[in-house]
C-alpha cells in the first residue's frame, strides 16, 4: 500500500514559495531515498500574485502528479489562505506565517501551526529567507521528513554564498517549531489551535 | 561510443523535465542550440545557455522559430550536434524546416513541450494536441521519430535516445513532452558518462571526389560528408539524386521519397519503444503516453482493485506507431481505452491498427489539466462489461 | 589551374559543377555575370576553396549554390542567413557566403537579414537584385521601384520600396557596396574585399531580368540594360546610403558605401563569456566532429 503525503505551499510571488517546495521535494527523494514529485502553478500571476507549489512525498513512484486535497498546507499570504485552506484534508495540518495570515473557517480537525517567519528572518538580517524559516518550522511541526534531510536539501538548493544564512534560517524555524510543539511559545503568540468542527 | 564526460552531470538531481531534457541533450553531445523563447519550453534553452559555455558550445537566441529551426541545421552541417526547443505556436512555425531536415537528412532534435491550442491557447497549461502535427505537419510524405517521456527521468533518457536515433537514421527526432512533464520536478539520476551510449555521426571514410553524398547504405541511410574538407557537398531541399543534385523527375521523386520513408519503416522494430504490463489475459488494454500514462496507471490500479483484468500499453515511440504490437493486442482483448489530452489523435492510430478486432474507446480531454483518474476508470469499467 | 596564356577552359569552369550545366538562367540575366565576378574574387583573394561554403535561399539567385563547386547549401525560402549563421558558428574556419536574391533576402527573409546584421555574424551576403520575383513569374518585390509593371501590379507599382544599402547599414553591416552586372571588375574587387572583412558584409548586385522586368516595362533586352546601367550609373564611394535609393529610370549610385570595424558576434560572445566565467569558460572549438 502506497503511503503518500500531499503538501501544498502557497504565498505570493517573490516569497520563495517554489524554492521551499524544491527543498522539501529534494529532501524526500535525494536525501531520504523516497519519491517526490513537485509541480507548480505557472502563469502571469507567478510574478507577484498568488503562487503555489505542490509536493507529493511517497514511498513508491508517484503517478498522479497533482495535489487535490493536501495533507499539509503551508501558507504565507492571506489570498493563498483563502484559495487553498478549504482544500486541506480532514485532520490535516495548516502551517501559517502568522503575521501574514489570519485564520478563519477551516475543514474539520485541521491542526494549525503559526510561525512569525518574517520576524525571525528579519532577526537574521535578511527578510528574504522567510521561506526557509517556514521550511524549518514545517519540518519540526509536521515531522514528515528528517531535519537533517531538510537541512541538507536547503544547503543543496541555494547558492554557496547564501548557504550559511539559509542554514541559520532553517534552524531558526526548526527550533521555533520544536518550541511550539513543546508548548514553550509565550501566550501572546498563541499556537496549536484546533479548529472548530464544521458542520 | 560513450558520452563525453564534459557534458554529463553525473549524480542524483531534483530536476524538472525541461532541465532534465537539457542535461540529456548535453550528455548526448549537443553543443549547439538555437532557440526562441516560448512557454512552457524556455527553461530547456535557458539551462543550455547557462551550461554550454562551461562545456564548449554555443547557444544563440534567434529572432523567431523559423530561424531557430534552420540555424541548428546549419550548425549540424558545420559539425555540431544541435537541437531546438519550442511549444505549439513555435512548433507550427518550424514545420517548413522539419521538412528541410527530412529532405536533406539532417540529424537533429526538436523538443516540443506541448501546451493547449489551437493558436495561443493555454500557454502555461498542458495538452497533447501536437501528436498528429508532428507526424504530418510539414508538407509532403515522410516518416519521423517521436518519443513521449512521462517523467523528468525520461526527459533525460529519451533526449539522449532522440539524438542517437537522429544520428543513426539521419532524421529529425522529436521529444514530445507536455507542460506537466516539462514542469514537474522529480529525482533524475544521470549515470556516469561511460554508461551513456551515444551514437556518433556516421561520417563517411570515402575520400572527396569518390563520395556520393546521398548514396544509401544497407540500412537505406547515407553516410555524411564533413563540411570544409573538400567534399563539395551539395545539400538541397529539392528532390535530388545520390550526388545531391536536383533531379526533379517523377522517377527520382519516387526513389528518394520512398527511401526517406522506408529507412524508418524498414527499421521500425529497432526503433519502437513501449512499455507493456499485464497484457496477457487482459480484457481491456489502456493505451496512453506522456503524462496521461501516469494518470491512466492510477485508473488501471483502481480497476484492478475492482477485479477487472486491465493491461497497460504505454507508447514511448508515438511515431513510428507500434501498429504491430497494437494489432497483436487487439486479437486478445475485448477493448482498448485510449485517454489523451486532445479530442482524438493517437486513438485514430489505435483504431487503424486494431482494425475492428477490438472496441476502441477514446477518453478525450481538451487540455489545460490532466484527466481525472475516475474518468479513465469509468471508461475501463464500461468497456469491460 | 592557371589563367596565364591560352587555356582550353573558361577560367570560371573550375569553380562550377560543370556536370550540372546548362544552368537555368535566361539569356541576358545578370546572375551568371555575378558568378563570374565571384569566381574571379575567389581566385584573386587566394581563398582555400575547401573552406568556402555557399548558402542560398530560393529563387533564381538561390540556384547559385547548386552550380558552385563548393560545399553548397540550397535551403528554404528566405532562410539562407539563419542557416549560414549556424554553419559559421559551429564551424568558424569556414568562409560562409550567402548568395541569394532580393525577394528571398529582403521580403520573406528580411527579419533574418536585419538580425544577422545586428549581431554582426561573420557572413558575406551577395544579393542579386533584379527588382522583381523572377522565378515565380515577375511579381512585385520589396525592391521594385514605383510605377513598374509587374504581374501582381499590372497597372504599375505603388508599394514604396526598400533602399537596401540604407537598410543594411542601419542594421549594422560592416561592409556595404552596390554594383551592377555591368561593373564586373568592380564587383569582383568588392567581393574580394568582402572576404577580408570580419563581420556581416553585404554587396548588392543590380541585375537585369530581361524576361520579366525589362520586357514588361519596355526597357529592352539584356544588352539594353547594360547600356542603361552604363548611362545611369555614377560611382560615388562613401555616398550616404540614405541618398542611394533606386528608381525606375533615375540615376544608379554605385560604389562602396560602408567600410567599418565592429566586433563580430563570435568575438562578442567569447569576450563576454570569458570575462564573466573566467576559468570556467570553455571556448566552443571548431567542431572536430568526433561526436
Amino acid at each position: 500500500m502506497q503511503h503518500l503525503t500531499e503538501i501544498r505551499i502557497a504565498g505570493f510571488g517573490g516569497q520563495g514559495v517554489i524554492l521551499s517546495a524544491i527543498v522539501i521535494g529534494k529532501a524526500g527523494c535525494i536525501f531520504e531515498g523516497g519519491y517526490s514529485t513537485m509541480t507548480q502553478s505557472f502563469g502571469p500571476e507567478a510574478r507577484g500574485g498568488a503562487c503555489s507549489a505542490q509536493v507529493i512525498l511517497s514511498d513508491q513512484p508517484v503517478l498522479y502528479p497533482y495535489v487535490t486535497r493536501p495533507d499539509i498546507l503551508v501558507v504565507m499570504s492571506q489570498e493563498a489562505y483563502t484559495i487553498f485552506a478549504p482544500q486541506v484534508r480532514e485532520n490535516g495540518i495548516l502551517v501559517i506565517e502568522q503575521d501574514l495570515v489570519r485564520v478563519d473557517k477551516l475543514p474539520a480537525g485541521v491542526r494549525v501551526y503559526s510561525c512569525p517567519a518574517t520576524r525571525l528572518a528579519e532577526d537574521l538580517g535578511k527578510k528574504m529567507v522567510l521561506n526557509i524559516v517556514m521550511v524549518g518550522f514545517f519540518g519540526a511541526v509536521s515531522g514528515v521528513l528528517k531535519p537533517d534531510s531538510l537541512r541538507d536539501a536547503v544547503a543543496a538548493s541555494v547558492p554557496e554564498a547564501y548557504r550559511d544564512l539559509n542554514r541559520k534560517a532553517f534552524d531558526k524555524g526548526y527550533e521555533y517549531g520544536i518550541k511550539t510543539l513543546n508548548g514553550e511559545i509565550p501566550a501572546e503568540e498563541p499556537q496549536i489551535e484546533v479548529a472548530a468542527l464544521e458542520t | 561510443m560513450h558520452a563525453d564526460p564534459a557534458g554529463v552531470l553525473t549524480g542524483s538531481h531534483f530536476l524538472d523535465g525541461d532541465h532534465a531534457c537539457c542535461e540529456g541533450a548535453l550528455a548526448a553531445g549537443a553543443r549547439f542550440s538555437s532557440g526562441y523563447p516560448i512557454t512552457p519550453s524556455t527553461e530547456v534553452v535557458e539551462r543550455f545557455a547557462s551550461r554550454v559555455p562551461t562545456v564548449g558550445g554555443t547557444f544563440i537566441q534567434m529572432e523567431d522559430e523559423l530561424a531557430a529551426s534552420i540555424t541548428l541545421q546549419g550548425a549540424v552541417w558545420g559539425g555540431a550536434k544541435a537541437f531546438t526547443v519550442t511549444s505549439g505556436p513555435g512548433f507550427s512555425l518550424m514545420m517548413e524546416h522539419i521538412g528541410l531536415a527530412i529532405m536533406t537528412e539532417t540529424p537533429c532534435v526538436f523538443v516540443d513541450v506541448q501546451r493547449g491550442g489551437p493558436s495561443t491557447g493555454l500557454p502555461t497549461l498542458p495538452a497533447q494536441g501536437d501528436m498528429m502535427q508532428v507526424r504530418w505537419g510539414s508538407h509532403g510524405d515522410y516518416e519521423i521519430i517521436a518519443l513521449c517521456p512521462n517523467s523528468p527521468q525520461e526527459c533525460f533518457d529519451l533526449t539522449v535516445t532522440a539524438f542517437n536515433y537522429s544520428e543513426q537514421y539521419r532524421v529529425p527526432v522529436f521529444v514530445m513532452m507536455d507542460e506537466v512533464v516539462g514542469h514537474m520536478t522529480e529525482k533524475v539520476v544521470i549515470p556516469p558518462a561511460e554508461q551513456i551510449e551515444v551514437t556518433p555521426r556516421r561520417y563517411t571514410t570515402i575520400p572527396p571526389g569518390e563520395f556520393l553524398a546521398f548514396e544509401p547504405k544497407d540500412d537505406l541511410v547515407p553516410d555524411m560528408p564533413r563540411t570544409g574538407e573538400g567534399y563539395n557537398v551539395h545539400v538541397t531541399g529539392l528532390t535530388h539524386d545520390n550526388r545531391g543534385y536536383p533531379d526533379m523527375t517523377p522517377a527520382q521523386q519516387d526513389k528518394l521519397v520512398k527511401r526517406l520513408c522506408n529507412k524508418i519503416r524498414q527499421n521500425v522494430d529497432k526503433i519502437t519503444l513501449y512499455e507493456a504490463d499485464q497484457i496477457e489475459g487482459a480484457d481491456v488494454a489502456v493505451v496512453s503516453y506522456g503524462i496521461t500514462s501516469r494518470v491512466a496507471q492510477r485508473a488501471i490500479d483502481l480497476a484492478r482493485d475492482k477485479g477487472i483484468k486491465v493491461g497497460k500499453f504505454r507508447l514511448i515511440t508515438a511515431w513510428p506507431f507500434p501498429e504491430k504490437q497494437i494489432a497483436e493486442i487487439a486479437a486478445k482483448v475485448k477493448a482498448f481505452v485510449v485517454p489523451e489530452l486532445n479530442l482524438g489523435q493517437m486513438v485514430r492510430e489505435v483504431e487503424r491498427a486494431a482494425a475492428g478486432k477490438a472496441v476502441v474507446r477514446h477518453v478525450p480531454h481538451a487540455g489545460g489539466s490532466v484527466h481525472k483518474p475516475e474518468d479513465i476508470l469509468q471508461a475501463i469499467m464500461e468497456v469491460a462489461r | 589551374m592557371t589563367t596565364i596564356g591560352i587555356t582550353p577552359t573558361n577560367p570560371v569552369e573550375p569553380f562550377l559543377r560543370t556536370d550540372r550545366m546548362p544552368h537555368i538562367w535566361c539569356p541576358g540575366c545578370g546572375i551568371g555575370t555575378s558568378v563570374n565576378s565571384f569566381a574571379r574574387a575567389l581566385t584573386e583573394a587566394n581563398m582555400d576553396l575547401k573552406n568556402v561554403a555557399i548558402v542560398s535561399g530560393i529563387g533564381c539567385t538561390g540556384r547559385v549554390a547548386g552550380y558552385m563547386k563548393l560545399d553548397s547549401f540550397h535551403t528554404t525560402h528566405g532562410r539562407a542567413i539563419p542557416f549560414a549563421t549556424g554553419l559559421k558558428l559551429a564551424n568558424p574556419k569556414l568562409n560562409v557566403v550567402v548568395y541569394s536574391g532580393d525577394g528571398d533576402l529582403f521580403a520573406i527573409g528580411g527579419n533574418h537579414l536585419i538580425h544577422a546584421a545586428r549581431r554582426n555574424v561573420d557572413i558575406k551576403v551577395v544579393c542579386v537584385n533584379n527588382l522583381i520575383y523572377a522565378m515565380t513569374g515577375g511579381q512585385t518585390a520589396p525592391t521594385t521601384p514605383g510605377d513598374v509593371v509587374t504581374s501582381t501590379n499590372p497597372y504599375g507599382t505603388y508599394d514604396p520600396s526598400f533602399n537596401l544599402p540604407y537598410l543594411v547599414e542601419a542594421a549594422g553591416a560592416v561592409y556595404v557596396a552596390r554594383w551592377t552586372a555591368f561593373h564586373v571588375r568592380q564587383l569582383a574587387r568588392a567581393m574580394e574585399e568582402m572576404f577580408t572583412k570580419k563581420g556581416f558584409s553585404f554587396i548588392e548586385v543590380l541585375s537585369p531580368c530581361p524576361t520579366l522586368y525589362q520586357r514588361r516595362n519596355k526597357m529592352g533586352d539584356g544588352l539594353d540594360t547594360m547600356k542603361f546601367y552604363k548611362e545611369k550609373s555614377r560611382i560615388k564611394n562613401g555616398a550616404p546610403t540614405n541618398e542611394v535609393a533606386l528608381s525606375k529610370s533615375g540615376e544608379i549610385i554605385v560604389g562602396k558605401f560602408v567600410d567599418r570595424e565592429r566586433a563580430d558576434y563570435r568575438d562578442l560572445m567569447h569576450d563576454q563569456l570569458e570575462e564573466v566565467l573566467g576559468d570556467q569558460y570553455v571556448e566552443a572549438e571548431a567542431c572536430e566532429c568526433s561526436i
